[in-house]
């Protein structure tokens, strides 16, 4: 296939995943600005989550404090920040539009809907319920696509490429998401310190693991438990471990010339995902793996548009 | 406008045409309401679709959808026969003239046109002199514009022959309607169009240059900001195609490639929807983002097709128009099926004192204009523009052609919630290949203010679904 239309098929997926893992973060803090809690905790929680996000910096030029409805709509609504979920939309749809001729009508449909049923919402919000709505919806759409993309994609380059984006932003997002919990997993929080049930749940929740973890330890929720099921569970859709196996595979189906190295790598970060254990990881530090893994994800991305997506000048 | 123009619904007795009647009382037992929700549903599923297309120069609201009208343009058996064996009689000796005028020039030698009109003309590529292109077919596609004139006669106002569009919303509009009136296409045996993309694909892989068994063909857009992307778009999924810009190719060895994820890839034809001048920067226009560098070498070399060939834009102007059919009596030796409108070229000494004493009914067109720009309208033009436009005649007759201003025939069409009778045209699509084919029917466009001539989707046109009945 062209490597335009590869290119634009993988930022497509890319802007709904990280559209659908903010939307997530989101919510879940959402959820618990709603019950009782220490406004300390809340502001903390969202100062981690931006800055692991790397949106702190263009919040506080927008804003002076963190206040949790200001955050939600910056996050969710902002059109001036090309990384808000509403920019993120409109970024998937303009890349499904470069391409609608690759997409399946019904994938096209779905991208071309979401953007204007986005720009609608915008254009009507209102109170801070509405947030709470939006995000919901955010999900669902993200649902919807990703089962359109499944259900009716030929499983040819065009949906590895697809995957590939889907993947690589997920566990981006996941790594990022522990990197802004990283102090609440070290492992002496399990002995004797009763683990914050607000930071835990935030977590949880913005990874769709509250349920799972509940199914898979039937235990009460410890930091080196949390830490497995979202790094080392290869059963878990978004831990790191199944992301880097997803990932891995779909390189393997769209395999060129050039790419072995590529390959090599993607092979290489699996393998060591499969075979480590938290003693492992705790041993070095939890913020120094998080840290080394985002790197090698920035490298498999780099590595993934020089070696199919822009190829260099023609020799 | 002396007399009336042609009901395509109605006889004057405000009775259907006997090819209408079904419809007319299908649409009387309709509901008002029922036909309302009807509307809405198609403008929603046209938005949800995305069949729109680009403005220019606007930023949210950058895609526009087309006006559809819910009332089908309906066309018996016999007329369209008649202009199926008219049609492609047509775009034969369109054909024929251009692999002439870009090789021996009989028609030219033959006095038949004057060598000026075609050598000096701006769409004359003379890169194309003495180039032979797969089977001598230059129009692949052309899109041929009929009105009717209130007489009910069928003629030829227009001749599209580099990069016609529309094609895309004469399938939609019927999917359309399949989906809003299932229930008049079991009472009406309407001929099917849908296999459209199957039949252009079928032709331009005839055209392959010779000796390539199985041809890649490719479809080259200016891209996701051109007006008509939805239709490149469309056409090269429904064709199961690469829909290409100019930067996913490139020539190396007088042979074109695409890069793909597997690394270069051979093409050998390139349906283009960009204009001559855009196709190859080192040729034509050296700013041109849009094309491939060295195309034309490899073009010349046969070592790949371009439908449209380059320079087809010469047979389409207007100063050329009035020659086909002299084109069709010199090339096919038969005489027209569907006649000219009647035209006036203003280097004639007797031509131009007829047209400059009857300005005011007439309407003049600058015959390298396209799309209603440098025109005058006689009956709808101030006093100062038609002294304007006289100066300019008589300045530079050679630049203007005038004809009768036509009053097209109407067919009613939604104005709010009420039909009114709106002025229409209608544009088939003639493919040229191994063979020449026409799907049944084509786009209609119907100017929807009432009063107007003007269809052009830019100035306010919209569109109808087109049946052609089959019994």
């Amino acid at each position: 296939m062209l490597s335009r239309t590869a290119d634009h098929l993988y930022w497509m997926s890319r802007y709904i995943e990280r559209a659908e893992s903010q939307a997530r973060l989101v919510d879940a803090h959402y959820r618990m600005s709603l019950l009782p809690h220490t406004v300390e905790t809340l502001a903390q929680s969202l100062n981690a989550t931006l800055k692991a996000l790397r949106m702190d910096g263009a919040y506080q030029e927008r804003h002076a404090a963190t206040v949790p409805r200001s955050v939600f709509e910056f996050v969710s609504l902002d059109r001036d920040y090309p990384g808000s979920i509403f920019n993120c939309l409109k970024a998937a749809r303009e890349n499904a539009r470069a391409v609608r001729g690759s997409l399946t009508s019904e994938l096209w449909e779905t991208m071309n809907s979401t953007w204007l049923e986005a720009r609608s919402i915008a254009a009507r919000r209102g109170g801070q319920s509405d947030i709470g709505q939006f995000v919901e919806w955010v999900k669902e759409r993200s649902h919807l696509t990703r089962g359109v993309i499944i259900g009716t994609m030929l499983r040819d380059e065009a949906f590895h490429f697809t995957r590939i984006g889907t993947f690589l932003e997920r566990a981006d997002s996941t790594a990022r998401i522990l990197t802004a919990h990283q102090t609440d997993l070290v492992p002496g929080a399990d002995a004797g310190v009763v683990p914050d049930p607000f930071a835990w749940s935030v977590l949880l929740r913005a990874l769709s693991a509250f349920e799972v973890y509940r199914r898979v330890y039937r235990d009460v929720i410890t930091p080196s438990k949390v830490a497995e099921l979202l790094i080392l569970r290869d059963d878990m859709p978004r831990s790191l471990l199944r992301c880097c196996k997803e990932l891995y595979q779909n390189l393997k189906a769209v395999a060129n010339e050039q790419s072995e190295e590529t390959e090599r790598r993607a092979g290489e970060m699996h393998a060591m995902l499969s075979f480590a254990r938290m003693e492992d990881i705790n041993r070095n530090g939890l913020p120094v793996f998080l840290a080394r893994f985002l790197e090698g994800l920035r490298d498999l991305g780099d590595r993934v548009a020089s070696d199919f997506l822009v190829p260099p000048a023609e020799a | 406008m002396a007399s009336s123009p042609y009901n395509e619904l109605f006889l004057n007795d405000g009775v259907a045409r006997a090819h209408y009647s079904r419809y007319s009382e299908w649409l009387s037992d309709q509901p008002a309401d029922r036909l309302a929700q009807k509307r809405a549903e198609a403008d929603a599923l046209f938005h949800r679709v995305g069949i729109t297309f680009a403005v220019y120069g606007q930023e949210e609201g950058s895609e526009r959808l087309i006006p559809f009208d819910i009332v089908p343009r309906v066309l018996p058996l016999e007329e369209w026969i008649r202009l199926d064996s008219g049609l492609k009689q047509r775009v034969r000796a369109l054909n024929a003239f251009i692999h002439d005028i870009y090789h021996d020039q009989q028609i030219l030698k033959a006095g038949i046109i004057p060598p000026e009109e075609v050598l000096c003309n701006a769409q004359y590529r003379p890169e194309m002199q003495g180039v032979d292109v797969p089977g001598g077919i230059y129009a692949h596609i052309a899109g041929i514009d009929i009105v009717r004139d209130d007489a009910g006669e069928f003629r030829v106002l227009e001749d599209n022959l580099r990069v016609p569009s529309g094609v895309s919303y004469m399938l939609e509009n019927r999917k359309m309607m399949m989906r809003l009136f299932p229930e008049l296409f079991s009472a009406h045996r309407v001929a099917p169009v849908d296999h459209y993309p199957d039949l252009l694909l079928e032709n331009l892989r005839s055209v392959a240059p010779t000796g390539v068994a199985d041809p890649t063909v490719v479809l080259l857009t200016a891209g996701a900001h051109n007006s008509a992307y939805f239709e490149h778009a469309f056409l090269a999924q429904q064709m199961g195609i690469e829909l290409v810009e100019g930067q996913d190719l490139f020539v190396r060895d007088e042979a074109v490639f695409m890069r793909t994820t597997l690394g270069p890839r051979r093409v050998d034809v390139i349906y283009r929807r960009i204009d001559d001048d855009f196709l190859d920067p080192l040729v034509f226009r050296p700013d041109s983002m849009l094309g491939v560098p060295g195309l034309l070498t490899a073009y010349r070399a046969g070592r790949i097709t371009i439908a449209n060939a380059i320079g087809t834009g010469v047979a389409d102007d207007k100063s050329i128009y009035p020659y086909v059919p002299e084109m069709i009596r010199f090339y096919l030796g038969q005489s027209p099926v569907i006649p000219n409108v009647h035209t006036w070229m203003l280097r004639r000494p007797e031509d131009r004192e007829y047209v400059l004493a009857h300005l005011p009914e007439l309407v003049v067109k600058e015959v390298h204009g396209a799309g209603g720009y440098g025109m005058l309208i006689g009956p709808a033009a101030t006093k100062a523009e038609i002294e304007a436009f006289r100066r300019q005649i008589i300045a530079t007759p050679e630049r203007y052609i005038a004809q009768p201003t036509l009053a097209l025939s109407t067919c009613p069409t939604f104005a709010g919630d009420t039909l009114a009778p709106r002025h229409i045209d209608l544009r088939p699509f003639v493919l040229s290949g191994k063979e020449v084919s026409i799907v049944p029917g084509g786009l209609t466009r119907v100017a929807l203010r009432a009063g107007s001539l003007v269809v052009n989707s830019s100035q306010g046109g919209g569109t109808k679904d087109t049946w052609v009945l089959e019994a």
